[in-house]
């Protein structure tokens, strides 16, 4: 079962990170949210598989003699929240970034330039340059 | 109540209180005192530390290794108080010139929340839930990047949300591998298991680690996403940033790399050598070629991380106590300059340095003034920087690790060189055209006089900070201490 597991793990990063690496922010995030799977299973899997026992404490506060570890669990649904919030976020980022720069290929997204230029005198009597092309010096 | 939780507990007070009270007049009289609140608590805590050794909490009165842990050594609250500095030096700045747009989206909130987050990370005791701070810092972070929506800020946000999240996500696979092969999330719990593992995996685990913090401290050859997100923001977000939240990946690999990963220096610490020989170079290289102020600086700030990974790479109890030196030194320096880069676009409306020019004349106080933080960051005497250069250099020496101290002694030399040049063409140039010099910049002055006196300070009165940085110097090479707070008494 571990075995299993260990190449679905693989598989998924590897799809992940294919798809992290493409230039199209849109694959980025699905690429993120594949990548963070991996993550969780992992996780998951390195908490020990098992299906037979229950992860209690008996009423007497003793414990069984095979006992689950409920552990994995827990940060794994800390890791899934965070990444839902991160995924949310990203995607308002990505569609406020797509209307303000015109593009959601992340190759063709300008280099910063200078916040907010003030143009110059100079600046106006050379050809004027369309701000989106006002890459730094 | 412990002063150990009062470096959280006041940011997220303050918060929460700016988030109650949305009138920007109110929340900018909030955001200056929740920072003077943080650091006089931070300054209690780094007393106590001192005074009683390392302090440990268990939140939720769960046993150690059981619970979440917070523990307080000389580092962590050094570096809390270093935050504490910068927080105070830029909520003066961003009081002195309230940008209102960005104060009604929440500036004040956020930057509090950012704050919570990184002191979090620094009093930690427990990997998992370090993690957890990274993202609070992180999406605070996110948030403060692109407010406001400039198209400099969106392009460079992207670039800095896509890096980050691909670095939690190799955090999280760390931790994950951790946890599996020890079973333990503690950090003093695993300090003493992580020697049981097998050596091979040891340092698969390490190198895992030292790519996900390097990715969030901004080290060769994770760096390229940091001069092109930084220089965006308005300069009150980006001091803090260029303060901050660099140092919170550096903290962490002195802290895991110390604590955890020291059983095969040979190995781990020789390839950190190599990553901060690199970042030293390329670094102050870069920072030659720019020809705007906040990308220069921010190739500065990248290259410097480099010689707080020197002293790491070293591991002798000089070279860390200089590594610990550098960052706090270097906290307050990077934050001057960028603050000054502020002053100086106000004053110019440009950070172009070809457009710049002719301060020399109507501002010489200044000029004088920018002297100051950019002969510490050169490591020039009689500045802080000449002291954590001094250290490093000497630990260096005596380790016998003479190319690495060659290295970095040169990245001294191209400082300066990069920092004159921004001088010649910011003071001494005739201005290209003539403009108007806008008043009120002296209000700016202050925070960065601030930042500036205490390098001067430090610089000249440097036995007690050396002394403090020593003592965390110690703690990290010897464990057991730090071990003991944490599973010895549990309140």
């Amino acid at each position: 079962m571990e075995v299993l597991i260990a190449f679905l793990v693989g598989g998924l990063a590897a799809v992940g990170v294919y798809l992290m690496l493409r230039p199209h922010l849109i694959q980025f995030l699905i690429g993120f949210l594949v990548l963070g799977n991996a993550a969780n299973l992992l996780i998951f899997t390195a908490g020990r598989l098992g299906s037979q026992s229950p992860p209690l404490v008996q009423r007497d506060g003793s414990l069984l003699e095979t006992i689950a570890n409920p552990l994995p669990q827990a940060l794994i649904l800390t890791a899934i929240v965070i990444g839902f919030g991160l995924a949310a976020f990203g995607i308002v980022l990505f569609y406020k970034a797509e209307q303000a720069l015109g593009t959601l290929n992340a190759e063709a997204m300008p280099e910063v330039f200078e916040p907010a230029p003030a143009p110059s005198p100079v600046d106006q009597v050379r050809a004027p340059t369309p701000e989106k092309e006002r890459i730094p010096v | 109540m412990s002063p150990l939780v009062l470096p959280l507990l006041v940011p997220l007070t303050t918060a929460v209180l700016c988030l109650v009270v949305a009138r920007p007049k109110v929340q900018r009289v909030l955001g200056l005192l929740g920072a003077l609140a943080l650091l006089v608590s931070a300054l209690a805590l780094l007393l106590e530390v001192h005074r009683r050794g390392i302090q440990a909490v268990q939140i939720g009165n769960w046993p150690a290794p059981f619970g979440i842990t917070f523990v307080a050594d000389h580092l962590s609250a050094l570096m809390v108080v270093a935050g504490g500095v910068v927080a105070v030096a830029v909520a003066l700045f961003a009081l002195a010139e309230p940008d209102l747009p960005r104060e009604r989206l929440g500036y004040y909130p956020l930057s509090h929340f950012l704050l919570f987050g990184v002191n979090g990370a620094f009093l930690t005791g427990d990997i998992f839930n370090m993690y957890v701070w990274f993202e609070v810092l992180l999406l605070s972070s996110f948030v403060l990047m692109v407010l406001g929506s400039g198209k400099a800020q969106l392009a460079g946000g992207v670039k800095y949300f896509a890096v980050s999240l691909f670095s939690s996500v190799l955090f999280l696979v760390a931790v994950g591998l951790l946890y599996g092969s020890t079973g333990a999330l503690n950090l003093a719990d695993l300090a003493t298991r992580v020697a049981g593992l097998p050596s091979g995996f040891q340092n698969a685990l390490a190198m895992l680690f030292l790519v996900a913090f390097g990715l969030k401290a901004a080290v060769f050859p994770f760096f390229f996403w940091l001069p092109a997100s930084y220089p965006a923001p308005p300069v009150t977000i980006s001091a803090l940033f260029a303060g901050l939240l660099t140092k919170v990946g550096v903290y962490a690999l002195l802290r895991v790399f110390t604590l955890l990963f020291a059983q095969d220096p040979a190995f781990s610490h020789g390839v950190i050598l190599w990553v901060a020989g690199l970042t030293l170079l390329l670094g102050a290289f870069l920072a030659l070629a720019q020809g705007e102020l906040r990308r220069l600086l921010s190739f500065q700030l990248v290259s410097h991380i480099g010689y707080m990974l020197m002293g790491l790479g070293l591991l002798t109890p000089l070279a860390l106590a200089g590594s610990v030196f550098y960052a706090l030194n270097h906290m307050l320096v990077i934050s001057a300059l960028f603050l000054l880069a502020g002053l100086l676009y106000h004053l110019q409306g440009t950070s172009v340095l070809v457009r710049m020019g002719g301060l020399y004349r109507s501002h010489p106080g200044l000029a004088l003034l920018f002297l100051l933080p950019a002969f510490s960051l050169a490591g020039l005497p009689p500045f802080s920087g000449f002291w954590a250069k001094f250290t490093l250099a000497a630990a260096g020496l005596e380790a016998g690790a003479y190319a690495i101290v060659g290295v970095a002694l040169l990245v001294g030399l191209l400082t300066l060189l990069s920092m004159g040049m921004v001088f010649a063409e910011v003071f001494w140039k005739t201005p290209p055209e003539e403009r108007a010099v806008p008043g009120g910049w002296e209000r700016l002055v202050f925070p960065v006089v601030l930042l500036a006196v205490l390098t001067l300070g430090i610089g000249l009165w440097a036995e007690p900070l050396m002394a403090l940085s020593q003592q965390a110097a110690r703690e990290l090479l010897e464990p057991t201490p730090y071990i003991q707070a944490v599973l010895g008494v549990s309140r």
